[in-house]
């Protein structure tokens, strides 16, 4: 089901060069800014005892660590690369069990006004619970830190897609519901042919609230507790005290920013590929 | 003289045992105000193979009259019987042409009829069901069209792939919900002609509402016409006399078409007011 969509083809086929111009018409702005903002703290850092690093101080002093991102010296003293792919790993981990039983539960909640009504309450609740408040639950159910922040990913992932999910599934235009029943469609194809479908968009307008959570918390639950991972370098740079501390710290973050960026675009990426055609 | 009052004439053929049987029924949507009684007392036999068309004004209760016999809504008393049987709920032997095409947006002309045929044939073979698909897309004239999705298409082709859609699964009863009023002059009689030949050759019985005189003359065996509502009732069922394959240009020479034409007008916007007063 996922095709391109005409207007991603006629895009595809429109002349080159307004194409490269519309680039940097888009791109023009942002380069201005950015080189404004880091004079700004270029600037602004500028004294010799300030304790906030430059730009180019922060570049110089990490040099090394952005140039081998992927070295491992055993233990915890890994490359910024490999601590972002320790972290991603959790992600990856924990959001797609999110996933599946966020949209599970979501579809059947959507369907089922009884357990809607029962569920909502509880889910309202749950919801709000900061991510860092079940790091100890989890600490204290699993003994063990790695499937802990695992949880915390999972359980923050969740609300959206269940609640986006549910919410698309009632949705689903009476137009299509009647077709189904006219036709008598069977559990399986109205899933398939009108459930799925129409519900895709609201499905990942969740599936991209909760990528971004996922990622602010898998940072913050590493930062308490974990062995290895982009959150737990940010705190062992802090830990560590030394001249390069925060540099290194100022570098991991902005790390933490770019990739949790990627994240939202692919999965929203992703969401409009699967339903450009609505 | 082709006008055939109501209720004598009709209970005179309801000794025969007949194909489409609306027996006694009525409606009433009970709201806050107090009962609305739409429907009163509605009863009319149809034949099989017959082409009946059913005008009145807006609101008098047209498509609650087909929504019951498409079983989408159950009379308040009385029933609809098909061949004997009494209507409960929707099904693929009285297949509805939904007046907004209702058209699966993610699927192509293509795959909405497959998804009727094989939803209602699974025991077929899937190139028995392909064939069925492509011949009902050949005979709307839809071949090229085939694999475009609806919003590439026009609204009538959106309904030319609905009529085909709905003919595909071999109905006993096609119902139409003012099928043509979306469309401009020229498409809607092209869809006319296509319809009316199709009805020949699948001999199913069909049911459509329409507010447009015209159409009704060229299409049907017998025009229902209803009186205005609330409480509304059939004031008068007009038989429609020309000889078939019909031809727009010779109909509109005959002078009986004029006679029938103000007849239907008269009752409409002369009679109409008197029945209302009484
Ligand atoms: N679900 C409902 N609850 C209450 N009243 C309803 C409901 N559905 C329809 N009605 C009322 O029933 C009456 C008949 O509606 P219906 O849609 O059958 O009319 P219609 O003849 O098809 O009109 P139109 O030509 O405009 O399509 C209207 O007065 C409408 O307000
Ligand atoms: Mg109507």
């Amino acid at each position: 089901m996922t095709t391109i969509s005409p207007s991603a083809r006629f895009r595809k086929s429109s002349p080159f060069s307004q194409k490269a111009s519309n680039v940097a018409k888009s791109l023009i702005p942002i380069v201005i800014c950015l080189t404004v903002a880091l004079g700004i703290w270029q600037l602004l850092c500028l004294a010799p005892d300030s304790k906030m690093p430059g730009p180019l101080r922060v570049i110089a002093q990490t040099w090394t660590l952005i140039l081998d991102p992927f070295y491992d010296n055993g233990g915890t003293d890994k490359g910024l690369g490999l601590q972002i792919l320790i972290s991603l790993q959790r992600v990856a981990f924990g959001y797609s069990l999110a996933a599946i039983a966020g949209i599970s539960i979501g579809a059947f909640i959507g369907l089922n006004s009884f357990m809607r009504r029962g569920l909502d309450p509880i889910i309202q609740v749950l919801r709000t619970v900061p991510p860092l408040a079940w790091l100890p639950i989890a600490l204290g159910i699993f003994q063990s830190s790695d499937p802990a922040t695992i949880f915390v990913i999972f359980i923050t992932a969740i609300w959206p897609i269940l609640i986006n999910t549910a919410v698309g599934v009632q949705q689903i235009p009476q137009d299509y519901n009647n077709v189904a029943k006219v036709l008598r469609l069977s559990g399986k194809e109205y899933f398939f042919s009108i459930l799925m479908p129409s519900t895709v968009p609201y499905v990942f307008g969740g599936l991209r609230i909760g990528i971004g959570l996922a990622w602010l918390a898998i940072v913050a639950a590493e930062m308490l507790k974990a062995e290895g991972g982009i959150g737990f370098k940010i705190w062992d740079a802090y830990n560590a005290g030394n001249e390069n501390s925060m540099s290194e710290i100022v570098i991991c973050v902005l790390y933490v920013g770019l990739v949790g960026l990627a994240l939202d675009r692919l999965v929203g990426w992703i969401g409009s590929r699967i339903s450009s055609d609505h | 003289m082709q006008i055939l009052s109501t209720p004598d004439s009709q209970s005179q053929l309801v000794e025969t045992p007949s194909f489409l049987e609306i027996d006694g029924v009525s409606k009433i949507y009970s709201t806050p105000k107090g009962d609305n009684v739409v429907l009163d007392d509605i009863s009319l036999t149809v034949n099989e193979g017959e082409f009946v068309c059913v005008i009145g004004h807006s609101g008098c209760g047209k498509s609650t009259l087909l929504d019951m016999v498409s079983g989408f809504r159950e009379p308040t008393s009385g029933e609809v019987r098909l061949q004997g049987k009494r209507v409960t709920r929707p099904g693929p032997d009285r297949m509805v042409v939904f007046q907004n095409y209702s058209l699966l947006p993610w699927k192509t002309a293509y795959e909405n009829v497959y998804l009727a045929v094989n939803s209602v044939y699974p025991e077929k073979s899937k190139a028995e069901k392909t064939e069925i698909v492509r011949t009902h897309l050949t005979m709307v004239g839809l071949d090229e069209a085939a694999n475009k999705k609806p919003g590439q298409l026009s609204g009538g082709m959106k309904q030319r792939v609905s009529i085909a859609r709905a003919l595909a699964i071999y109905p006993q009863v096609l119902v139409l919900d003012e099928p043509f009023g979306a469309l401009d002059a020229i498409t809607k009689e092209e869809l006319q002609e296509e319809l009316l030949n199709i009805w020949r050759q699948h001999k199913v019985t069909v049911l459509m509402i329409t507010h447009d005189i015209d159409e009704a003359l060229f299409l049907a065996d017998r025009i229902v016409m209803m009186t205005n509502g609330p409480a509304a009732k059939i004031g008068e069922i007009m038989k429609v006399p020309f000889d078939r394959p019909r031809n727009r240009t010779q109909l509109i020479e005959d002078p009986q078409y004029y006679t029938l034409r103000n007849q239907a007008l008269d009752f409409l916007y002369g009679r109409f007011a008197l029945t209302e007063g009484e």
